[in-house]
Parts: structure tokens; C-alpha cells; sequence
């Protein structure tokens, strides 16, 4: 019997008031490793009510009226910097967006002297998306706003998962007892490993299947089972979730083709056969198509969640924002 | 003018002598020691209260001359790596350092001299000459000679010197960019990772060039089981090889880099709690020839980065001799042979004249009390930057004084 205390078995704390006051007891949003399920069930059951909100002709509250947000990445992004402003737009939050090509970190500025500067300008919540794995924590011991992490380096990649649990929990019903495959780039992938830390916090049996090459040492001693076959790693599985294959894998000898790949590990309907009938499929976007996944499947609108992952993002992102900034309110009213 | 150190606890590793007494010193050259000397009218007296006298430590890889700081702990001589501004690799260079320290009466320091030209791996600089100005051995310092054809010439030639080539062991494609241990931790971090086959693999490829040239062949930083093993193996088959590592890889584990600790950030990285306590194994019995500090002052600008782009390096001068007694105070290696690695071995392998108590030498000793109790301050270090991954960690065993050619150049209040 699992011991895993999650919404099937609310956590103890969950439906009362901790003495803190508050169903998230953090500053910022830096990763799921080391978040309770208390935080993660608070953020996703936050997010609903903006699910349903955006689906509203009047998308737009100012709850968050006269909060300032600063988007900065260090790294391209189109979808999640998109998401992250349409996000704070619709709570009335001022949103200003920076990336790479104009900021100063090409002068030769140190990311704490960014940061240093930024938090002179008295922010409410800053977004930071940045290429080495650990920079984001590092920003966030200098600012006193809170910091959501965007994506760092190949460490996490919070707001994804959280997405991606959400998607979950309203297409399945819950989190708890599903059997989630991840398959793909596990090693140079952030996203893989908040999931892993989120789905396994929230009660579900994660897999990860994936050539060995693409999979980092001792991973399964995060409480994973790890796969190399597809057909086995699908068996009866509940969820798939497939991650992007980064085109210059090919230079680095993990992959000999993308040929080959598909031919082994990328997602077509024969592959798919192995899981539960009602299983559905995920992916972060942006898709390779016919590299990690076929067409027909991708675009499967019965078994295919990728474009409600899309529309989640925003509702999820609400909510972190919403969230983090809420002492704010609070004070002011 | 005769100094007479009495109450000592005259600790010789060359000769295994290990007896309380008095040494004398005469200027800067001993001239008795022993359980009955004893103190001539008009010497001046210090009594050195049962501590331990032995001689002054020797530092086989330092990145930078920290005086204060080696005195602090006891050290009286440095072997210089070649990765400065100016790189070591010509026999000006070596002879503007090897007369720097003969000038003063301050401690030795002996240059390494980049084993190839500017440490690129591709041709052999000038050894013969650099020898001759007084370069101890020869290395490429941070960077693995990888190349198994000019690592055979290098030791070819550098046998006809006898000169002793220095490999820092990392398998250089296998390492590619890795930054820290491959195994759980990294996996979790995300960092990129360096698996602990690629010391073994360089190790074992140079031990088999060193039996094929017959040369002698010395690996820098040890920090896996495996490599450790590997050296075992090849020392009991006879070959001329030996070995050092660094007290942090003694004291910390890949578990040190969690929360992206920069001041962990080490080359080779912190690997898993079996290599470390295989290292200290190793320590033990011998394997492990010498004990280094690695000292590489790095300032707050190159650390404070997120930690792929933050410099390697820790300060260790200062700590090196009390963060290497927690192997003697922990029951796992005793006093001698840890006495041993940090002064008799070192200079051995370089042909120094230091290292050892000996009637007519220069006397430089370190007075130390290896029972004394403090806590390691990253702000109180005297070395030029403060980049220690021990602040805060309580330690025993600290040096009371340091004695450089008879004179007592640092003397701890206590």
C-alpha cells in the first residue's frame, strides 16, 4: 500500500490553516524538489479558478493592479515568456519583458549585478529564465521580490510541471496511482526533472524510458523506473509525456540519427498500442514532429493534451503569480 | 646565536624518530637534537610545552604564493605551478622565481615548469634548461597531457634528466565539460558531470608509457577508488610511480556542491563517500605519496557565479595540516605517516634538501599542537582571497610556530 499522502488521501494539512497562515510558505518559486504536496495542490487548485476565468469574454482582473513584473531571460523562449506575460497581464500586473540580445549581460555584467540592479527598481515578481543549472537560486539570494523560475539550466523547470499536473489532474481525475511515462532527452532535460519530483510528491508512478546515452547516472535513485525499450516502458501506461529532442544531440555521439531515433524511441501509433486504451499524451512544445512523435498522434484531439498543456500554462502561471504576490495585497488592504 | 627548542616532541619521518627533547639551532642550521641534548648556557630557550617539532612542511601544488598564509600553517616550502600570468615554460621565468625566494629569507619556492610549450599538449618545453634554474618537476598543471604519444616522448626525455613529470589524471574527451561527480547528485543539480572512470582511464594509460620508458611518473589529485587502485596495482608491479591528493577530497563528498556551492567547485570534482574513504585508505597504507593543498586563491568576482561559469579552486595553506590530522584523530592513519606525505615524501620525489631533521641542515620546522581544538573562519585566513569550503568547520590540531632557516617567522598567540 502506497503511503504517499495526496488528494485521494488529503494530506493532513492540507484542508487546515498552517500555522504560517498561508498554503504556500514560500518566497519565491525556484523548483518543486523540496516543495510539499500541500504547496503543489494549493498552486493547482489555485490555478482552476483562472482555468476557468480565461475561458470568460472578460479574461482580465486587477487583483494584481499596480504589481510590477520583470520577465528576464537569459535564454530564448517564445512560449513560456508569452505565457508569462499574458499571464500577468490578465491579473493587471505591469509587465515588462527582457531578453538576452538587449540586456547587459552581454556588456560583460555579472548575474548578480544584474540582479542587484533589477531589485533597485523595486519589482514585485521576476521571472528569470537562464541557460546554468543553479543561476536562478543564485539570483533570488539577492532580490527581495519573489523569483519564479522560467527555466534553469537543466536543473528545473517548475511552472511546466505544475502545467503538466494540472493537464493531468483534470483529464484523469487525479495524480495519485496513474502510471506516467517521460521518454526522451532526460539528461539535458529541466522539465523531466520537476516532473519527476512533482508526479512522485503527488503519488504517481513515474517512468522514464530512454536511450542510455540520453539518461543521466543514478537517476532511478530519485524513485524512478527506468526503461531503454518503449514497448516496455508504455506497458499499461497512463500518461505519456514526450520531451523535445535538441537537434545538436546528434554532434555530442548520443544519438547516431534522427532517423534512428524515431525508428526506436520516437511515438507512433504501434508504440502507443502498449499503453492503457485512454492514455494521453503530453509534450512541452516545442514538437519535432516525426522525430520524438508522429503526427497522427500529436494531433489526436481524444489522446492528445499538448494543446491544453498551452492553455494550462497560463492558468498555472496565474496562479504562481497570484500566490506570490499575495502578503503584497494583503498589506495594502 | 643558539636557539635551544626544548619540551619538544621531535617527530622525524625519515628516520621514524618520534621522542620528546630539545633541537638546537645554530643561525639557520641545525646543529643537534635528541632526547638527552640539552640547552647550552646563553641559548635563547623556547619551550615549546611537549608540542610537536618536525620539519616544516612542503606543498607540492600551489597556484599562488601566499607567504602568510603557508607560515600560518606550518609550511616552509611551495612548489609553484606553471598556470601563471606568465606561464613557467622557459628557464628566465623559472630563474626570476627561483631567485625571488633566494633573496629573501623568507620560505623556499620552487617552480613546476609547464611539461609543453605554454600548456598546450603539443610540444615538449624546454626541461633540461628549466631544471638547471631550478625547476622541481614538470607538468601541464590543470590539464591532462592527453595526447599518448607525446606523453611518451615527454617521459622518455624527461628520464634522461631525471626529471619527474606531474599528470593531472582526467581523461580530457571524457571529461568534455563537466563540471561535477557523475552520479545522483549532479543528476539532480543538473550540472554537467565527469564520470570517476576518466582518472582511472588517464592513469592507467601513463602507468603503462612509464613502464614502457622506464621514467618516473607522478599523478596530481587524486580523487576516486578506482584510481587509487590503479596506482596500487602499478606500484606493487614495480613501477616508478606516485600519487598525491588534496585534504578536501579526504573531508568532503559530492553531497559539498548541493545548494550549487561554488566554494565546492573543485577540479577534479568532489566524488562519491566511497572514493573518499578509499583515499583515506589509501593514505594509510602509502599509496597516496604526499598531501597537497591545490592553493588557488579565487576572489569573491569568479565564485560568486552561478556555478557553471564560477571558478575551480580553494585556498588550503592554512588548513592543510589541521584538516589532515582529522585522518589521525579519527584512528585512520597515524601521525607518522601523515608527518610523512607532507614532508619526507615531497622531498624526495623533487630532490629537495628540506623535509627532514638532519645535524648541518637548514632548520626549517614547524611547532604544532595536534590536539589544539579551533574553529576554521573563512574571514580570519591570512591568504589573499577567502575562498574555503570549511568555514565554520571545527578542527583540531594548529600550528604554534614556523621556523624558516633558524628564524621563527610566525609565531601564534595562544
Amino acid at each position: 500500500m502506497s503511503t504517499h499522502l495526496t488528494e485521494s488521501a488529503p494530506y493532513p494539512r492540507a484542508d487546515v490553516s498552517p500555522p504560517s497562515g498561508s498554503l504556500f510558505p514560500h518566497k519565491h518559486l525556484l523548483g518543486i524538489w523540496n516543495m510539499d504536496p500541500t504547496s503543489i495542490k494549493h498552486l493547482l487548485d489555485t490555478a482552476e479558478k483562472y482555468v476557468e476565468q480565461n475561458r470568460q469574454a472578460h479574461k482580465t482582473t486587477s487583483i494584481c493592479a499596480g504589481l510590477t513584473q520583470i520577465n528576464l531571460f537569459f535564454e530564448n523562449s517564445t512560449r513560456t515568456l508569452m505565457s508569462f506575460e499574458i499571464a500577468g497581464k490578465r491579473l493587471g500586473m505591469d509587465t515588462i519583458s527582457m531578453s538576452t540580445g538587449s540586456s547587459s549581460i552581454k556588456k560583460g555584467e555579472t548575474l548578480l549585478d544584474t540582479a542587484d540592479t533589477l531589485n533597485a527598481m523595486h519589482p514585485d515578481a521576476i521571472v528569470v529564465r537562464h541557460a546554468d543549472s543553479g543561476a536562478i537560486q543564485l539570483l533570488a539570494e539577492k532580490m527581495d521580490c519573489a523569483v519564479l523560475n522560467a527555466g534553469d539550466g537543466r536543473s528545473e523547470h517548475p511552472t511546466q510541471a505544475l502545467l503538466d499536473a494540472l493537464t493531468i489532474r483534470r483529464r484523469k481525475g487525479q495524480i495519485h496511482g496513474q502510471t506516467i511515462v517521460i521518454s526522451g532527452d532526460i539528461a539535458h532535460s529541466r522539465v523531466a526533472r520537476s516532473n519527476i519530483y512533482l508526479l512522485s510528491a503527488m503519488g504517481a508512478r513515474v517512468r522514464l524510458v530512454a536511450p542510455p546515452t540520453l539518461l543521466p547516472k543514478d537517476i532511478e535513485r530519485l524513485g524512478v523506473e527506468v526503461y531503454h525499450r518503449m514497448d516496455e516502458g508504455l506497458d499499461g501506461a497512463d500518461v505519456v509525456m514526450m520531451l523535445r529532442l535538441q537537434q545538436e544531440r546528434m554532434q555530442g555521439a548520443f544519438l547516431p540519427s534522427l532517423r534512428e531515433y524515431y525508428r526506436f524511441w520516437g511515438l507512433t501509433s504501434e508504440k502507443l498500442a502498449y499503453a492503457k486504451d485512454d492514455v494521453l499524451v503530453m509534450h512541452p512544445g516545442p514538437m519535432n514532429r516525426g522525430v520524438e512523435i508522429a503526427s497522427d498522434i500529436a494531433d489526436d484531439l481524444d489522446r492528445s493534451a499538448i494543446r491544453e498543456q498551452v492553455e494550462m500554462g497560463v492558468a498555472v502561471r496565474m496562479a504562481c503569480l497570484d500566490v506570490l504576490t499575495r502578503h503584497l495585497r494583503e498589506k495594502k488592504a | 646565536m643558539i636557539t635551544a627548542f626544548c619540551n619538544a616532541r621531535l617527530m622525524d619521518p625519515a628516520t621514524n624518530l618520534d621522542t620528546v627533547g630539545t633541537l638546537l639551532t645554530e643561525d639557520e642550521r641545525i646543529t643537534a637534537f635528541g632526547a638527552d641534548v640539552t640547552a647550552p648556557e646563553g641559548a635563547e630557550i623556547v619551550d615549546c610545552k611537549g608540542r610537536v617539532l618536525c620539519p616544516g612542511l612542503i606543498d607540492m601544488r600551489v597556484h599562488a604564493v601566499d607567504v602568510d598564509a603557508a607560515l600560518a600553517g606550518g609550511v616552509t616550502t611551495v612548489i609553484l605551478q606553471p598556470d601563471q600570468t606568465t606561464i613557467i615554460d622557459s628557464d628566465p621565468v623559472v630563474e626570476r622565481i627561483r631567485g625571488r625566494s633566494k633573496d629573501s629569507t623568507a620560505f623556499s619556492v620552487y617552480p613546476m615548469g609547464a611539461a609543453t610549450h605554454g600548456l598546450k599538449g603539443e610540444q615538449l618545453a624546454e626541461l633540461g634548461q628549466m631544471q638547471q634554474s631550478g625547476a622541481v618537476a614538470f607538468t601541464d598543471c590543470r590539464k591532462p597531457v592527453s595526447d599518448s604519444q607525446i606523453m611518451r616522448r615527454l617521459l622518455e626525455y624527461a628520464g634522461y634528466f631525471n626529471a619527474l613529470i606531474v599528470q593531472f589524471p582526467e581523461d580530457k574527451s571524457l571529461a568534455g565539460n563537466g563540471i561535477a561527480h557523475e552520479g545522483e547528485v549532479a543528476s539532480r543539480l543538473g550540472l554537467a558531470a565527469i564520470p570517476a572512470a576518466a582518472e582511472v582511464i588517464q592513469i592507467e594509460r601513463d602507468v603503462r608509457l612509464a613502464q614502457l620508458t622506464g621514467a618516473r611518473i607522478h599523478f596530481s589529485l587524486l580523487s576516486s577508488r578506482d584510481g587509487v587502485e590503479a596506482i596500487r596495482a602499478a606500484k606493487k608491479r614495480g613501477t616508478r610511480v606516485t600519487c598525491s591528493t588534496a585534504p578536501h577530497y579526504l573531508h568532503l563528498n559530492e553531497n559539498a556542491v548541493e545548494g550549487y556551492r561554488t566554494f565546492a567547485r573543485v577540479s577534479p570534482p568532489l566524488r562519491s563517500e566511497e572514493d573518499r574513504l578509499a583515499l583515506i585508505e589509501a593514505l594509510a597504507d602509502g599509496t597516496i605519496d604526499t598531501l597537497v593543498s591545490d592553493h588557488d586563491p579565487r576572489s569573491a568576482d569568479v565564485k560568486r557565479l552561478p556555478f557553471g561559469q564560477a571558478a575551480p579552486g580553494v585556498v588550503g595553506l592554512e588548513t592543510l595540516l589541521a584538516l589532515s590530522l582529522s585522518t589521525v584523530h579519527s584512528g585512520k592513519v597515524d601521525l607518522m605517516t601523515l608527518l610523512r606525505s607532507l614532508t619526507e615524501a615531497p622531498a624526495a620525489m623533487l630532490g629537495l634538501d628540506t623535509g627532514r631533521l638532519e645535524v648541518g641542515r637548514y632548520a626549517d620546522l614547524a611547532i604544532f599542537d595536534p590536539e589544539k581544538p579551533w574553529v576554521i573562519d573563512a574571514e580570519k585566513l591570512l591568504s589573499s582571497a577567502k575562498n574555503t569550503p570549511f568555514d565554520t568547520l571545527p578542527v583540531q590540531g594548529q600550528v604554534w610556530r614556523t621556523i624558516v632557516g633558524g628564524k621563527t617567522l610566525f609565531t601564534r598567540e595562544v
